[in-house]
């Protein structure tokens, strides 16, 4: 067998800087397999508290979508004001809604 | 027709100074240039380790031994994050490692000069870590988001490093008269060649300009050198040593220090691979990627093991 590192395949980090926030990508690495993704992410992105949860996911494993498409994806929210609390003019005497 | 308005759009966004993602579309130069800056930066964090690493056993202490092997993991880490964010720009970190190893790859010329004495971690870590900080606290807001993400966490973790290493120094200073003569000696070696870290002049430095505009490189090399000149001389004052440049002073007019012509003939000689630890630092990395061969095949082996294994019992059942 002639391997090398480079064959190793590419994950994806995620950790959860605090308990009751969610994961948050802060990288990658490349492991031979989740557990040592998962060893491998400890030592280079948590050696300072800077997490109490690991996800690890294969690089290949992640669709994303297109910054082509940013506009047909997200553009439509802007004209729907009404999706917005601010758009409905209350009366001053209704305090607290 | 489709490519101008792709570009149009790049520089509107590098003008606002929004990020640019990895999926974002940019021009051919400016991913070509961030592979090689980043892979660069990256290489110079691995073979950082090696200087410092020379010490780790001869640390004079347990304390000081506990906080090197720290500092010489955070290096590593540093370049992880480093090829983390060069993989983003579609290339593959084994081939840059290889690039590296084979010599074709650039990496910065203050870690070819050795490390002689103790108190040369103390002026690599408060003087090559101090001009690494200067350089790298703008790439924080570099246009390049995966790159400007990993010098955010970079920083953070440099200012350690570059205390340690002023702390070292202020200690021999406070010691015997032979402990504060080596310090003297180590801050003669290692100044000229920190300075060198901040690259050419502005005149002859072949890329500054264009990336300037891209907003990779948000200040020049000379206005970095000399703020590291200006944080540094008052440090060294407060150690009780003297900077080895007789045209060192202060300009009350331009409120910066006046400093000595920079030996460049010495500079693109170690770049271009003579200086006195170019080849001692390319077997390093070569023996040490050579050694770890089995390990990564090994790992790879057990990988498909266990895979096996878990595909039959879920066949079987």
């Amino acid at each position: 067998m002639n391997q090398s590192s480079s064959d190793w395949p590419l994950w994806e980090v995620f950790v959860r800087s605090r308990q009751g926030l969610s994961h948050k990508h802060v990288g990658s690495l490349h492991a031979a397999d989740a557990g040592m993704a998962i060893s491998n992410a400890r030592d280079v992105y948590t050696r300072r508290q800077e997490g109490v949860s690991i996800w690890v996911l294969p690089a290949d494993a992640i669709s994303a979508s297109s910054p082509v498409d940013k506009d047909i994806l997200f553009d439509p929210a802007n004209d729907k004001v009404y999706r917005h609390a601010s758009f409905y003019d209350l009366p001053d005497e209704v305090k607290n809604m | 027709m489709e490519a101008m308005n792709l570009n149009d759009r790049f520089e509107d966004y590098i003008a606002a100074d929004q990020k640019i993602e990895a999926k974002d579309w940019m021009p051919d130069e400016y991913r070509k240039t961030l592979i090689r800056q980043i892979s660069q930066h990256a290489h110079s964090e691995i073979v950082g380790m090696l200087p410092e690493g020379n010490w780790i056993t001869r640390a004079p202490s347990l304390k000081r031994k506990a906080i090197l092997l720290a500092k010489v993991q955070d290096e590593a880490g540093h370049g992880l994050y480093l090829y983390s964010a060069a993989e983003t720009l579609g290339v593959k970190r084994g081939d840059l490692v290889a690039a590296l190893n084979e010599g074709r790859a650039k990496y910065s010329s203050i870690f070819n000069y050795p490390t002689l004495t103790w108190a040369d971690m103390g002026a690599v870590g408060w003087l090559v870590d101090g001009a690494a900080i200067m350089n790298q606290v703008p790439l924080c807001k570099c246009s390049y988001g995966p790159y400007a993400r990993a010098m955010v966490r970079v920083c953070k973790e440099e200012s350690f490093h570059q205390r340690q290493g002023f702390q070292i120094m202020l200690n021999l200073c406070h010691g015997t008269d032979d402990q504060k003569a080596m310090a003297q000696d180590s801050l003669n070696r290692w100044w000229w060649p920190s300075l060198m870290m901040f690259g050419p002049n502005d005149e002859s430095s072949t890329h500054g300009e264009q990336s300037m505009r891209w907003k990779i490189k948000r200040f020049s090399n000379d206005e970095l050198r000399q703020r590291f000149v200006d944080m540094t001389v008052p440090q060294a004052e407060l150690l009780g040593l003297t900077v080895p440049d007789a045209d060192l002073q202060w300009n009350e007019k331009s409120g910066h220090y006046d400093f000595g012509a920079i030996n460049w003939t010495e500079f693109f000689d170690v770049i271009a691979g003579n200086g006195p630890c170019n080849k001692e630092r390319l077997e390093a990395r070569n023996k040490a990627h050579n050694d770890g061969a089995w390990v990564r095949e090994a790992a790879v082996a057990h990988a498909q093991k266990v895979k096996a294994r878990h595909s039959n019992q879920t066949n079987a059942a």
